[in-house]
């Protein structure tokens, strides 16, 4: 009689063939990506459907696993699981997919759903102690933050070992006997992490201003100084500034606080931009004067909202430059949209 | 490229008496906090530390500990503005991870 170890979807695409063993059929995993998968992973950097993009955890097969092959930890977010299985062409492995609710392995870990007793629960349900002789668990480095290595080998006789950050490096790491460098130990925040990351900044950032972008044009329709596309345009960019270029330029950017950094930026470009469309001549000063107070605070506000999806800043750190930095954007964005709003509604009527 | 923030934050303490050198705070950390020199852990650069909490989880003894919270400046306002712990069970929908 065999049944599933893993109740898992039978339509997945992912799923190549079914793994006898006496414990049951496990689902064999494909390590290669197709066009739906990729499709799948641009929709979530953007944030469609991402929080019901997962698969069911439990036990999978890579390749054709013997009891005697290495058991692979990870958390059931499905950009997850396909970041990991792509490097496993040629291997033969068994995947241990834990319930992380559909979220990634460091966040989870950090919320403790990627924790001590997922994994002790996921151990037991999936009867991974028949399955394999040895008992040794390959972690996620990352996971760590959740979970305590001795307190699972307390409870279930694996040993955790904690495997490299990045996937790509698991087949290094396993050719060298479980043995990591430095190097696969840290962890990095390129350019290519930084970018992939700024569509969910800008995109809730932009649908946050929309409710006050309905009210100025509504404002338009009867103010003294209607709102032209040169402040559109102010506007947008300093949104840009701090959901998108202060993430890209982050480490060359001066000073450390990302609120700062994100107000350098935004007065640069606001500065910068209305200089260019000579909006500081008489009659558009107070606007002008106005948007140089309000639109850095704004990108000030948005880069400061980067330090979450960071790599290295710290709670007391962030902590720190939001009670030193939100003071002044909430003084400057305050002063500076009653200006604008002044200039807007009882400024002349012949400016432009 | 080495990303540094700011100086002289972190609650990361480490007690040498306590420590076995067992290694395991050296193998978890993701900046490279860690040496072990003459079976004992030895802070480099606590600098570095972004407080995840992963040495601390996993130290057998005891010997690390760490304030690990959530580093989401969204919780911390919302916390501050409902005077609760911030937390990241977000009722944020889609912009929370």
């Amino acid at each position: 009689m065999s049944h599933h170890v893993t109740p898992f979807d039978n339509t997945a695409p992912w799923v190549t063939g079914m793994l006898s063993t006496p414990q049951g059929d496990i689902p064999i995993v494909s390590t290669q990506l197709t066009h739906k998968d990729i499709t799948g992973t641009w929709k979530v950097r953007w944030g469609i459907g991402r929080m019901n993009y997962k698969i069911k955890p439990g036990l999978y097969a890579v390749g054709h696993p013997e009891p005697t092959s290495p058991v692979l930890v990870s958390a059931n977010y499905k950009l997850t699981f396909d970041s990991l299985r792509k490097e496993l062409a040629g291997l033969d492995t068994w995947l241990l997919i834990l319930d992380t609710k559909g979220i990634n392995v460091w966040c989870a870990a950090g919320k403790g759903t990627f924790g001590t007793a997922e994994l002790v629960s996921r151990l037991a349900k999936t009867s991974l102690s028949a399955v394999v002789t040895h008992r040794t668990l390959i972690l996620p480095q990352l996971g760590a933050s959740g979970v305590s290595a001795h307190e699972v080998t307390k409870k279930t006789g694996f040993v955790v070992v904690y495997g490299p950050v990045r996937a790509n490096d698991i087949k290094a790491f396993l050719a060298a006997g479980n043995e990591a460098t430095p190097e696969m130990r840290t962890v990095q925040f390129t350019l290519r992490d930084r970018l992939v990351l700024t569509p969910m900044e800008l995109v809730p950032a932009v649908q946050k201003s929309l409710p006050v972008l309905g009210g100025l044009f509504l404002t338009n329709q009867f103010a003294r100084r209607p709102l032209d596309k040169h402040d559109a345009a102010a506007i947008t960019g300093a949104l840009a500034a701090g959901t998108v270029l202060t993430p890209a330029l982050l480490p060359v950017i001066p000073g450390k606080a990302f609120a700062w950094k994100g107000w350098l930026l935004g007065l640069g470009w606001t500065s910068g931009y209305l200089s260019k469309v000579k909006r500081f001549k008489k009659g558009n000063r107070l606007l002008s004067a106005g948007e140089l107070l309000l639109l850095p605070a704004i990108s000030s506000f948005f880069a400061m909202n980067f330090t979450g999806s960071s790599t290295y800043t710290s709670p007391s750190g962030v902590k720190k430059e939001m009670k030193k930095a939100l003071p002044w954007i909430i003084g400057s964005a305050v002063a500076g949209g009653a200006m604008m709003l002044a200039a807007h509604l009882f400024g002349r009527r012949d400016a432009s | 490229m080495k990303h540094r923030y700011l100086k002289n934050v972190t609650t990361l303490t480490l007690s040498a008496p306590q420590c076995i050198g067992c290694g395991r705070c050296a193998e978890v950390c993701p900046h490279g906090v860690f040496t072990i020199i003459d079976r004992k852990a030895q802070i480099n650069d606590k600098n570095r530390c972004m407080e995840c909490g992963a040495c601390a989880n996993n130290c057998p003894v005891n010997a690390l500990s760490v304030d690990a919270g959530v580093g989401c400046a969204h919780a911390f306002i919302m916390g501050w503005l409902t005077g609760s712990e911030p937390s990241c069970d977000c009722s944020g929908g889609s912009q929370c991870c």
